[in-house]
């Protein structure tokens, strides 16, 4: 499914937080949202995700102008917003359809994809951050949604677990060519996954810059030219000589 | 052969510390227990004494032993599970009224705007007004017989389970609403997956809150007028001028309200053991 953001912006309480994002997704591309905090990236996804209803201009879903939830749409939140009362099997679950056994079973596929299928009978307040963040991926990704809106859903996790899910989300890309929109802010990721990088900037903020990448996947970590794009945009946000993006 | 013996002795070892840790844990309960006693003990002891000693005068401030007494009279003779149960039972029957009227109530108030605005500044004002002012216009009403009182219990109760059910449901965490709504459940759906879980802790406090004004309500009621259960117990000991009997309605008062709260709480515990707290109260 293609997305289309015309304009998109947003006011709070007469503060504006993003104005004039226009941007457009085909089927199946990857797009990396990054931005200094603040500037206003988990605003747009939810405008996207029609969670929030109240913003300026259109976002149209497979051509079509909404300001609804759609049905193919997943969210991984900044948060792991786990159901205390769920066990983690039950949370993965939770968004599913059909059979108690089907569900179970896929599920339980989903658990060990993320590396978890020990603690499926565990309730959240037995996890650590890192584990609740990997069952709240493991419940958007259960859904197989062919819109995927992830909101730094790799921050809070170790280089080598966030890697396997990296490639985890590429796994589930190519085989239901879902659309992705990707707030992150490690560079490094944002280069491995996308097709093209928008780099926001201000407050309010606004689009600064657009990447395309065109390298094939799968990609090599740490490749000259995924290299080159880092520094492009270290250059961009202006922080090539710290080399940090600072959160 | 050696590895045997060192794999036994650890076998041994490792029962035997599992074993030592519940010895320490249950030592721990015991000393909890008799440091929570001791002063009460200490009291009894004194109060005994001096009463024996008849510092106090009997016919003001009877012994302990004698209150005691006074119960297993009671229960001999067999009236004391009359009076128990006629008590228990209004309390119960006023609570389930209660409850159910606040459950329906809150629910509406909780899940439409609508009807939050119709009822909740009415409901806020009934709630300022002391409940057992009630009581002369539902004896008016009613009369004086279990009606009138089963009502009364329940105006107790109602407010404490209202108000804690409706502040549960608003304070359900909008960022789990949002994680139904991205998984395109309906209000109904909304509703029982996840807006009446997340307020059920709030709710089981209501219900608690709710009890214990039941108790305290079912006193009123029967010294209203009543011809048989533990407040009327305080009546009678009042007019035929026997302290004992008074003091002991008040400790079945206590003891048959701390059991039913301990059951609430284990039902408490039992429901909500996903919470993640710092203390169990
Ligand atoms: N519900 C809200 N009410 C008022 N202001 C808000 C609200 N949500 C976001 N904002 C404001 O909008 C701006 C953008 O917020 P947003 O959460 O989109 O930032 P972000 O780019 O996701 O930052 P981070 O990287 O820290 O997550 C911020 O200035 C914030 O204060
Ligand atoms: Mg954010």
């Amino acid at each position: 499914m293609s997305l289309e953001l015309k304009n998109v912006g947003r006011t709070f309480a007469d503060k504006q937080a993003v104005r004039d994002v226009s941007f457009t997704a085909k089927q199946g591309e990857i797009i990396g949202l990054l931005g200094t905090s603040g500037c206003g990236k988990s605003t747009i996804l939810r405008a996207i995700s029609g969670l929030d209803s109240e913003y300026d201009g259109e976002i149209a879903v497979n051509g079509k102008v909404t300001r609804d939830i759609q049905e193919e749409v997943g969210f991984i939140f900044q948060e792991p917003r786990l159901f205390p009362w769920l066990t983690v099997l039950d949370n993965v679950t939770f968004g599913l359809k059909g059979s108690k056994s089907e569900k179970e079973k896929l599920g339980k596929a989903y658990l060990e994809n993320v590396g978890l299928n020990d603690s499926a009978h565990l309730f959240p307040k037995q996890l650590s951050g890192g584990m609740a963040q990997r069952v709240a991926i493991a419940r958007a990704l259960v859904t197989s949604p062919e819109i995927l809106l992830l909101d730094e859903p790799f921050s809070a996790l170790d280089a080598f677990t966030k890697m396997q899910l990296q490639d985890l989300l590429l796994n589930i890309w190519k085989t239901y060519q879902s659309t992705i929109v990707i707030v992150t802010h490690d560079i490094d990721e944002a280069t491995y996954l996308c097709d093209r990088i928008i780099i926001l900037r201000g407050q309010p903020g606004k689009i600064d810059k657009e990447i395309g990448i065109s390298e094939p996947r799968p990609r090599a970590r740490g490749s000259m030219l995924l290299a080159d794009i880092k520094t492009e945009i270290l250059e961009s946000l202006g922080l090539n000589r710290t080399e940090v993006l600072v959160k | 052969m050696e590895k045997l013996e060192s794999e036994v002795s650890s076998v041994l070892t490792k029962d035997y510390a599992s074993k030592r840790k519940q010895q320490i844990k249950r030592s721990k309960n015991v000393e909890n227990i008799v440091l929570g006693s001791i002063i009460s003990i200490i009291l009894l002891f004194v109060w005994e004494i001096l009463s024996r000693l008849e510092v106090f005068p009997s016919y003001m401030l009877p012994a302990p032993s004698v209150v005691l007494g006074t119960i297993i009279g009671l229960g001999q003779d067999g009236s004391l599970w009359g009076h128990i149960g006629i008590t228990t039972y209004r309390v119960l029957a006023g609570f389930v009224l209660g409850t159910a009227v606040a459950v329906v109530l809150g629910s509406f108030v909780g899940f439409y705007q609508k009807a939050e605005q119709l009822f909740d500044p009415m409901i806020q004002a009934f709630r300022s007004i002391p409940s057992l002012a009630w009581v002369p216009l539902f004896i008016l009403w009613m009369g004086i017989g279990e009606p009138s009182k089963i009502t009364m219990i329940g105006v107790g109760v109602f407010f404490p389970v209202y108000l804690n059910m409706v502040s549960g449901i608003f304070g359900v965490d909008r960022k789990l609403i949002e994680v139904g709504k991205i998984n395109k459940l309906n209000s109904f759906q909304l509703v029982t997956r996840i807006i009446l879980p997340a307020s059920l802790p709030s709710f089981l406090t209501g219900l608690r809150s709710g009890l214990g004004l039941g108790w305290m309500f079912v006193v009123a009621a029967e010294l209203m007028g009543a011809s048989q259960g533990l407040g009327y117990l305080l009546v009678l000991g009042q007019n035929t001028l026997s302290p004992e009997t008074i003091l002991a309605s008040i400790i079945l008062f206590a003891v048959i309200g701390k059991l039913t709260d301990w059951i609430l709480k284990i039902v408490e515990a039992r429901a909500l053991h996903w919470q993640d707290r710092l203390v169990k109260s």
